[in-house]
Parts: structure tokens; C-alpha cells; sequence
């Protein structure tokens, strides 16, 4: 028992010696979570368009208006043809080109009806689909407002009205749709995750690379005295880091916290636990730091992108929610929104608590079976 | 005398190359045993089955009583070893090594006390015991890592390479280390290159690709291979193969 003091103690010693790994866990996170949170914005805000206006009536005049009055489009240019206009769209300038045909407002008045065009750069899918249809119901007033203006009938209509189905929205747990709030608790998820993993990774090989692993190796120390005794030390750190977040997350950006956070730091304890079974599983199978490294990379690459940080883990595959399951940042970040915007307890997260507990169980015993003091 | 070490027949191969080849040796208690051998003779290989880092691939040895395949982490508690590459913590003080590694042999608080204040007295470190080790001179770092391999007084010490890259001088000081700690009843186990330091040891052995050619004191080798040194007894045996 005694030993494993002693190697954490000299962890310790290490830790708050390193120059470079204080900053790295204070700053580093506080710094990222500014801004990845004000940059991972799914909200579409600015979209370009280019308005090919063929018609010049009074009726196309008013919709260029509307349209360039609202303040999620920018109008770029009014190319006098389709042909500039797909110019446009190929060179990146604009992202959706409304055609108003020649006959708009014509065909509005003969045939009751008018076509007009939207072509949309569907590169980036979302903003494609969130562009169009911010439009879409841009056009739609329009049209109801012209209808109104043109055709007498729809206000007598309105003087004795058809019942009709009217949806009142609520949001609920972020009822501003503040944005930030929702990426700040799963950015910290993932960043205390990450820099656990990669920190402990580096560690016992950096002890290979000096040779001091050498000379450990040959004392009677038990191995998971070692490992333990390397564990530790990190947990702490982890901790620490999610306590800077939190208090950044709160003074920063008034993150809600409704939930009790002891089920956070709970939740956190395993998760690190995993992680760092997991980092040191991989540091013992490296060489080098390089080599560590580079797995590492691997891992939380594929963590970070299928934790349903950025994307929603519901809108995957099937199969690619599967392998959301043995992903720690997943876990993480959908206790964090739980807890903090939810005010989600015990109950409701035990899932993910189960989950990473059995990960931790599997990570811890391959990254003891994994080091050898015998070769 | 007792036995301290007892090989028969010890082999390590990887694979098809045989790192040490069926040697047979014994070391007694309080014996200055020196292991010599070109590059790649094998040294390290044989030193690593004995202080259980590395598993014997057949043959029987026997390190403080200790069986190496069954008893190895018994071993680790009586033996103590400083490798060719330096091997503490660069990034801890003086006192902190020693604190650190006298904990993991399980020694107790005041055994830690006394044992640090000893050896820094010895090694005349009083000044420099709360400087990081990185910023000592290399022979005072080797000095002190032999201090160090022998903080939980294990009945036998492993030495490989342990004065490589250190000046004469320090190399002499180094030796006097060695005498010392052998006179207090430890056996000492080492190996070198450097065929002066040979003349130092007990008895030697001297390893050419894998296997024992010679062993015997430094004065009996010297008449069995009629030659004026060691270096002399040493090339005779390279060269005659």
C-alpha cells in the first residue's frame, strides 16, 4: 500500500514540474472551450444569395426587398443572368439563386399562379435544407400577403375564417436555442476525455524511452500498484480540469447547471477511470511517444466524431450507433446535457454509467495484462 | 562461502539466433564477479534472465536462493541493479530518488530518512541533495545511481556497463564504491568492457558469442593464456576463434 504512495507521490512531483503541463491543463481548456463553442455553430446564419430578376414588376421588387431584409440572407449580387448566376454558385460567392422568371407576375395574375426557382448548393447538406427553408417561408408570407392584396375573395374569408391548425412551439431545457449552452457541457465532456487519454498515453512510455522503466522493473513492485499508482495522479488532473470548466462554463457563458453536479463528478471518475485504462493499455504497447501518439490520435478521432458532440448519434446509421457504445465521450457528453440542461439525476443517466463502468473494468485489466515486467 | 548465484546450462534464443548459449557459473556471497565480453557477446542478455527482466529459454539458475523462473519477484526484493543507461528520474531531486525508490522496496519511513541522509553524505552530495538529478555531472548521476541500486541493502548488486562514458578518475572513484559495498558482505555482479577494470574482480568470465570461453581470478587467466594482461587474454581469446 505504502508503494503505491510513494509512486504517487513521485507523479505528482513530475506533474507540477513539467512546465509546459500546467498551462496545458488550465488554459488550454478554457481557451478551446471559447472557441469551439462560438465556432461549432450548426445555427445557418448568412446565407448568400444571387437574385436573377427577370421581371421587373412591382411584385418581384417587393419580394428582392423581403428577402434582403431578413437577417439570415445576404444578397450578394443580382446577376442580370442564369448563366452569371451559376457562375456564381460555381465560384462559392453564392449559395442558393432564386430565378424569378419573366412571366411571374403575369402568370400571378392570368393563371393564378406563379413559378419562380430556387437552386441550392447542397454541398454542405444542412445548410442547404436550413437555407431553403428559411426561403421558402420567406416566400410563403410573401405569397400570402400578395394573395391577400390580389384576390378580394380571401378577405372576405377571413371575416368568417376556416379553423385552422396553428402550432405554438415551446423549447424546452434551452428555451432560448442558445447554441452555446448546448455545445458548452459536451465540449467539456470531451476535452477533459482527450487530454486524460493523451497525458497518461504518453506517460509509461516516455519511462520506456528514458529507460526508467527498466529500473522499476527490476524492483517488487506489484503491477497493478504501478498502474494504479499512474492512475491516480491523472484522476486528479481530470477532475480539476472539469472543475475549470464548469467554473468557466458558468462565469463565461451562464451554462445552465440544473441538475446535481455530484452525479457530474461521479460520472467523471468513471469515465477517467476508462480513459485512462485506455491510455496506458496504449502506452504500453508503444515503443515510442510518437507511436503512442499516433494511436491515441486514432482513438479520439473516432471518439470525437461519433460521441454526438457535433452530429446527433440518432441520425447515424445503425451500425455506426453500435459503435457509439464503447465511446467514452459519447457517454460523457450525454451526461453533461443531461445533467446540466436537463437537471437530469442518478436514474436517468445510469446507462451511460454502466457502460463506461464496464469499460473501465475491460481497459484497466488489458492495460495490466499488457504490462510486463518480464519480457 | 555461500552461493550466491548458480547457473547450469542457462540459454536464451530469439528465435533462430542464440543470445546466450548454455553457460554454467557460480557466484559466491561478498565476490566480486566480473561478466566480460565483447559487444553483443551476450552480457546483457545473461544479466537480464538473472535479475528476472527477461525469461530463460532453458536451464536452471538460482540468484540469493531464488529460483528465476518460479521465485523472480523474490529475487527483485534481495537483488539490486543499475543498468548502462542511466536510469533515475532526471526530473527529481536527489532526495526525491532515493525517497522514491526506497519506497518502492517497501522500506520504511525512517529506513528512508536514514539511508538518505547516509548516502548523501558518502557521495559528499549535502549541497546539491534538493537539486534535480539532470543537472549533476554524469559521474556524480552514475555514483549515485549505484547508491541508489543498493538503498534496500539487497544481498547481491547487478552492474551492466555501469561506468560507460565516465572519465578515469571518476571510473577509480567509482571502483571504490564497489570495494566498499563488497567488504560489507555484498556480492557485486559486473559487467565491463574495459579490461582494466577486469583486474579489479574476484574472478571473471569471460563471454565470446553466447558462451563462457574462460573464467577464473584475473591472475590464473593471465598464466593460462600466457599474457601479460587482460587486454592481451582478452584478444588472445577473440582472435584464437
Amino acid at each position: 500500500m505504502n508503494r503505491l504512495l510513494y509512486i504517487v507521490q513521485k507523479e505528482f512531483i513530475q506533474i507540477l514540474r513539467n512546465r509546459t503541463l500546467l498551462p496545458l491543463m488550465t488554459v488550454v481548456p478554457i481557451v478551446q472551450m471559447i472557441v469551439l463553442s462560438f465556432a461549432a455553430d450548426n445555427e445557418v446564419k448568412n446565407v448568400n444569395i444571387a437574385i436573377v430578376n427577370q421581371n421587373h414588376s412591382m411584385y418581384a421588387r417587393q419580394l428582392i426587398e423581403k428577402i434582403n431584409a431578413a437577417d439570415r440572407f445576404r444578397l450578394v449580387d443580382l446577376p442580370p443572368s442564369a448563366k452569371q448566376a451559376d457562375a456564381l454558385m460555381q465560384d462559392g460567392s453564392a449559395d442558393i439563386i432564386l430565378t424569378i422568371p419573366s412571366a411571374f407576375e403575369t402568370d400571378f395574375y392570368r393563371n393564378k399562379s406563379a413559378k419562380i426557382q430556387l437552386l441550392v448548393n447542397a454541398i454542405n447538406g444542412q445548410q442547404a435544407t436550413v437555407g431553403a427553408s428559411y426561403l421558402a417561408a420567406i416566400i410563403q408570407s410573401f405569397n400570402n400577403e400578395i394573395r391577400a392584396e390580389a384576390a378580394p375573395q380571401f378577405v372576405v374569408q377571413r371575416v368568417n375564417p376556416v379553423p385552422r391548425i396553428n402550432i405554438e412551439s415551446s423549447y424546452w431545457y434551452n428555451e432560448e436555442l442558445d447554441y452555446k449552452h448546448f455545445m458548452i457541457p459536451g465540449i467539456m465532456g470531451e476535452l477533459v476525455t482527450i487530454l486524460v487519454m493523451l497525458l497518461t498515453a504518453m506517460n509509461i512510455v516516455r519511462e520506456r524511452e528514458v529507460g526508467t522503466i527498466e529500473q522499476i522493473n527490476v524492483t517488487p513492485i506489484k503491477k497493478w500498484q504501478f498502474i494504479l499508482g499512474k492512475m491516480i495522479p491523472f484522476l486528479f488532473i481530470g477532475l480539476m480540469l472539469l472543475t475549470v470548466g464548469l467554473t468557466a462554463g458558468k462565469l463565461l457563458f451562464d451554462v445552465p447547471m440544473r441538475g446535481n453536479l455530484a452525479v457530474v463528478f461521479a460520472y467523471c471518475v468513471v469515465d477517467i477511470s476508462a480513459v485512462l485504462g485506455l491510455g496506458l493499455f496504449i502506452s504500453n504497447l508503444s515503443d515510442t511517444q510518437q507511436q503512442a501518439m499516433f494511436t491515441t490520435f486514432f482513438f479520439v478521432i473516432i471518439f470525437i466524431l461519433m460521441s454526438g458532440l457535433f452530429t446527433p448519434i440518432e441520425s447515424m446509421p445503425q451500425w455506426a450507433q453500435y459503435l457509439t457504445i464503447p465511446n467514452p465521450i459519447a457517454h460523457f457528453v450525454n451526461v453533461m446535457r443531461s445533467v446540466l440542461l436537463k437537471g437530469s439525476g442518478f436514474a436517468d443517466v445510469a446507462y451511460n454509467f454502466q457502460a463506461t463502468a464496464i469499460m473501465a473494468v475491460v481497459f484497466n485489466v488489458m492495460a495490466v495484462w499488457s504490462y510486463r515486467k518480464v519480457n | 562461502m555461500q552461493t550466491a548465484i548458480k547457473t547450469e546450462s542457462l540459454t536464451k534464443t530469439f528465435g533462430e539466433f542464440t543470445a546466450v548459449n548454455a553457460i554454467t557459473f557460480e557466484v559466491k556471497e561478498g565476490e566480486i564477479f566480473g561478466f566480460l565480453g565483447a559487444n553483443g557477446a551476450g552480457k546483457t542478455t545473461a544479466i537480464k534472465m538473472l535479475i528476472g527482466l527477461s525469461r530463460p529459454t532453458s536451464g536452471e539458475a538460482k540468484v540469493a536462493g531464488f529460483d528465476v523462473y518460479k521465485e523472480a519477484e523474490l529475487i527483485k526484493q534481495n537483488i539490486g541493479y543499475m543498468s548502462q543507461k542511466f536510469s533515475l528520474y532526471e526530473d527529481l531531486t536527489v532526495y526525491q530518488n532515493i525517497r522514491f525508490y526506497g519506497g518502492i522496496y517497501g522500506l520504511k519511513r525512517k529506513q528512508i530518512k536514514e539511508k538518505s541522509a547516509q548516502i548523501i553524505e558518502t557521495l559528499g552530495l549535502t549541497e546539491q541533495a534538493h537539486k534535480v538529478v539532470g543537472s549533476l555531472p554524469q559521474g556524480w548521476k552514475q555514483r549515485l545511481a549505484f547508491a541508489i541500486s543498493g538503498v534496500h541493502d539487497p544481498k547481491i548488486i547487478f552492474m551492466d556497463e555501469p561506468t560507460g562514458g565516465v572519465d578515469p578518475a571518476t571510473r577509480r572513484q567509482f571502483w571504490e564504491m564497489i570495494y566498499q559495498t563488497a567488504n560489507n558482505g555484498t556480492t557485486i555482479f559486473v559487467t565491463t568492457h574495459y579490461m582494466d577494470e577486469a583486474e579489479y574482480c574476484n574472478r571473471i568470465s569471460i563471454m565470446v558469442d553466447g558462451r563462457i570461453d574462460a573464467m577464473g581470478t584475473p591472475r590464473d587467466l593471465k598464466t593460462q593464456f600466457e599474457a601479460e594482461s587482460m587486454d592481451e587474454v582478452f584478444v588472445k581469446l577473440v582472435r584464437g576463434k
